[in-house]
């Protein structure tokens, strides 16, 4: 099927080819062809962000939530510029997004013209691939092995940059065939032999973890299944990083909880102590890993990784297998079953005694209040609250992205979306706008600080518009609260620029949009404003007050090991555990 | 080469740092905008090493391009910057030539020396000990074509100084397997 169009129609017609029903974009004069394509049709919806950035962080949250390759359409120069931010993220955290930017005139290029930028050269650095299209012949193919590139093997971001004179020339679309792309062809299946092996070393572990990551979520709701099913067979602990939460459900008794540098307490010392540990999808990011040197000194390590230069980029292992989580997964489920293990029974027993004498210490505990609202209170109420309901959680960065993270339980893949990489402030609500838009009558909570919010506030303005109906549950402390914790542990207490003054009165500023404002600050009545929020029919921002001074603990202090974290119980002086070279990090 | 050593990051990867090795990759690309800048761009952003960089199309009809690049660094160094130029989306291919067996390299140099009287004798006498061609005289100067192992041109250049060395344009490695097989 070929038809004569212009190249905004091809652009889309290629969308609706590639199954796209939503895209986040923001109009300007170097994608009005582009703009007016869209007006023809109704099946592609546009969603207007209110700032290219939003737009990119919406396409995020709409590919996370769905697995689907998320689309955002910004016109040139600062429309491209504004963006940058949100391809970085997408880069650092792996999500499919396709990027198609204006671009001014081919004629025009290289003269300084007005919203004029290299967008290729700006964004070559923080995009998987990236494509200028010259002539209108290349189009429909670009197009196509755009969507290839930005969901094949390890997903990331992908820009098109289209100047306006394409989008007006006419030419020849035809639809997507069976890309056989001529170099980019990631491996799928892991090398048999390997996987024999890692068996093998599996069956005859005696202090074995399982440490996942983002990318068992990146490969699809059959990777998670694979892996309950392989922990399960096994019987081995399980821990999962900040991006790979929900790969597991995280009531199990089996599961460790999240670890790294807020990570808990078990799931950090059963990292340092194991004999072997099975990374699958994760990659040894220095959030996870801690001091290097001391790095789970003992222990033989797997490695599977669909991007080759993950395996013995931070940490060397024994036996790294390149595939796709799924199918290395199933291999090994398939071997595991066909042969019968050994397992040093007696050796599992005490080191799951272990674990317990560790997962005893409570490393996630605070000091409860009934006169201020705790902030890991209020996250335990909100999961508490809205567990049995179809729950997609975003967040900001900083303290309550870690609270999140460490007391709202996952159980489900796909449900929770966070900056992991690149930690974004700004990126919780746009991301809960794309993940709305994907789940029309699914509950969508934005777990944001105060400072973090109003990064991107004004696609509260995206929301209202749209009638999209994400709650907003700020974890309102008045600082930037991670910040403010380093400045602690590092500069003497000396909050330096960390105290947000001036905060605007959240219950108006939603008034002001024409969303519904809701304020506590009583842990009395905590539930009945969490209750009133997920009721409310419309957008809701929920201005929590809560402590203060809050720390987030437990924490590998940066320079140090797995084995010397802080725990909530030892924080009286949490200004003295830093040594100089620690002080040097970030 | 007495620098102290600096203390190692906490971060820093627990691999040894002290093997330094140099390696010539061969690097098969599409000829298409902005791929040597992804290359050079890989190198500069994670902080590699670029000693020499060359770069031609090798075959016409298929739009292919040959970069060749000698880069120094770990063995696992080494190991990453392969995998990650394989990463780039319009590479073909990436051969680490110095563990693939025994291989060629070869620079082309250009090197300018002016002089007069008993030197110029000198000079051409050296020249023709190292095969370098004449492709440019004049009463006070000569250019010398040379080819040859990139020690071979820095020991010519080295020589040519106290003769009168002007100045020297030189071509980068160029590289290619021993054998009957292809990267």
């Amino acid at each position: 099927m070929s038809r004569q169009m212009t190249g905004a129609e091809m652009i889309v017609e290629a969308l609706k080819d590639q199954g796209v029903e939503t895209i986040f974009g923001y109009p300007g004069g170097a994608v009005l062809p582009i703009y007016d394509a869209l007006f023809h049709q109704n099946k592609v919806h546009h969603v207007l962000v209110r700032h290219e950035q939003g737009a990119g962080h919406a396409a995020e949250g709409y590919a996370r939530s769905t697995g689907k390759v998320g689309v955002l359409l910004v016109t040139s120069g600062p429309g491209a510029t504004n963006a940058v931010t949100a391809l970085t993220d997408a880069l650092m955290d792996s999500i499919p997004i396709v990027c198609i930017s204006g671009q001014v005139p081919t004629h025009l290029i290289g003269s300084d013209a007005f919203q004029e930028c290299d967008t290729v050269g700006i964004t070559r650095h923080c995009t998987k691939h990236n494509y200028l299209v010259k002539r209108i012949e290349d189009l429909p193919r670009i197009l196509h092995e755009a969507f290839y590139v930005a969901a094949a093997g390890r997903p990331g971001p992908v820009v098109i940059d289209v100047p306006k004179d394409v989008q007006f020339a006419v030419g020849t679309y035809s639809a997507p065939r069976g890309i056989h792309h001529k170099t980019y062809q990631p491996k799928l299946k892991g090398d048999r032999d390997k996987i024999r092996q890692a068996v093998a070393m599996m069956a005859a572990a005696k202090k074995p973890v399982f440490y996942t990551g983002g990318g068992v979520i990146n490969s699809g709701p059959a990777a998670s299944h694979l892996l309950r099913e392989l922990v399960q067979l096994t019987g081995f602990p399980i821990t999962s990083t900040l991006m790979g939460l929900g790969a597991y459900p995280a009531p199990d008794p089996q599961w460790l909880g999240m670890l790294g540098m807020h990570g808990a307490y078990e799931a950090n010392n059963a990292m340092h102590d194991c004999d072997l540990m099975i990374a699958v999808g994760a990659r040894f990011d220095d959030r996870i890993t801690g001091r290097l040197d001391a790095f789970s000194p003992n222990s033989k390590k797997i490695h599977i990784d669909i991007d080759p230069s993950s395996i013995n980029k931070n940490v060397k292992v024994d036996l790294g297998i390149v595939g796709d989580c799924a199918h290395v997964l199933e291999d090994m489920v398939t071997l595991w079953r066909s042969g019968a293990h050994e397992q040093d029974k007696k050796a599992h027993e005490s080191w799951w005694k272990k674990i317990d004498g560790w997962r005893a210490r409570n490393s996630l505990a605070f000091k409860p209040s009934t006169e201020t609202i705790k902030p890991q209170y209020a996250i335990q109420r909100l999961y508490e609250l809205t567990k049995d309901r179809k729950t997609y959680i975003t967040t900001e960065v900083g303290q309550h992205q870690m609270w999140a993270a460490q007391h709202y339980y996952f159980t489900e893949p796909n449900r929770w979306m966070t900056s992991g990489g690149l930690g974004t402030m700004g990126y919780g609500l746009p991301a809960a706008i794309g993940a709305q838009m994907a789940h029309r009558d699914a509950l969508v909570i934005d777990i944001a600080g105060e400072a973090s919010i109003l990064m991107n506030i004004q696609e509260l303005s995206t929301a209202v518009q749209f009638r999209c109906p994400v709650k907003i549950f700020i974890l309102n402390n008045e600082y930037m609260g991670m910040v403010r914790q380093w400045q602690e542990l590092l500069h003497g207490g000396r909050y330096s620029q960390s105290y947000s003054e001036a905060l605007p009165d959240f219950v108006k500023l939603a008034e002001a949009y024409g969303a519904h404002g809701i304020r506590c600050s009583d842990p009395a009545k905590l539930d009945d404003a969490i209750k009133e929020m997920i009721d409310h029919p419309g957008v809701v921002i929920f201005d929590c007050r809560v402590d203060k001074a809050e720390n987030c603990l437990p924490m590998i202090p940066s320079g140090k090991a797995h084995n010397e974290m802080i725990l909530p119980d030892e924080d009286d002086d949490i200004g003295s555990v830093i040594d100089d070279k620690g002080k040097m990090l970030v | 080469m007495n620098a102290p050593a600096s203390p190692p990051s906490p971060y820093s990867s627990a691999i040894g740092k002290s093997n330094v090795e140099s390696h010539t990759l061969s690097v098969l690309v599409d000829n298409e905008p902005g791929v040597l800048a992804r290359v050079v761009g890989l190198f500069s952003g994670r902080g590699y090493n670029i000693e020499s960089l060359t770069v031609a199309e090798v075959a016409h009809g298929e739009h292919l391009s040959r970069i060749t690049i000698v880069t120094t660094g770990t063995p696992e160094v080494i190991e990453q910057i392969s995998h990650q130029l394989e990463r780039i989306v319009p590479i073909h291919k990436v051969t680490d030539l110095t563990v693939g067996g025994k291989f060629i390299q070869r620079e082309l140099a250009m090197v300018k020396v002016a002089g007069k009287g008993e030197s110029r004798v000198e000079t051409l006498r050296l020249a023709e000990a190292f095969r370098a061609k004449v492709i440019d005289a004049t009463t006070e100067s000569f250019v010398f074509e040379l080819t040859g192992s990139t020690t071979k041109i820095d020991d010519f250049v080295e020589l040519m100084r106290p003769l009168g060395l002007v100045e020297v344009s030189r071509t980068g490695v160029a590289a290619i397997s021993r054998g009957p097989e292809r990267i």
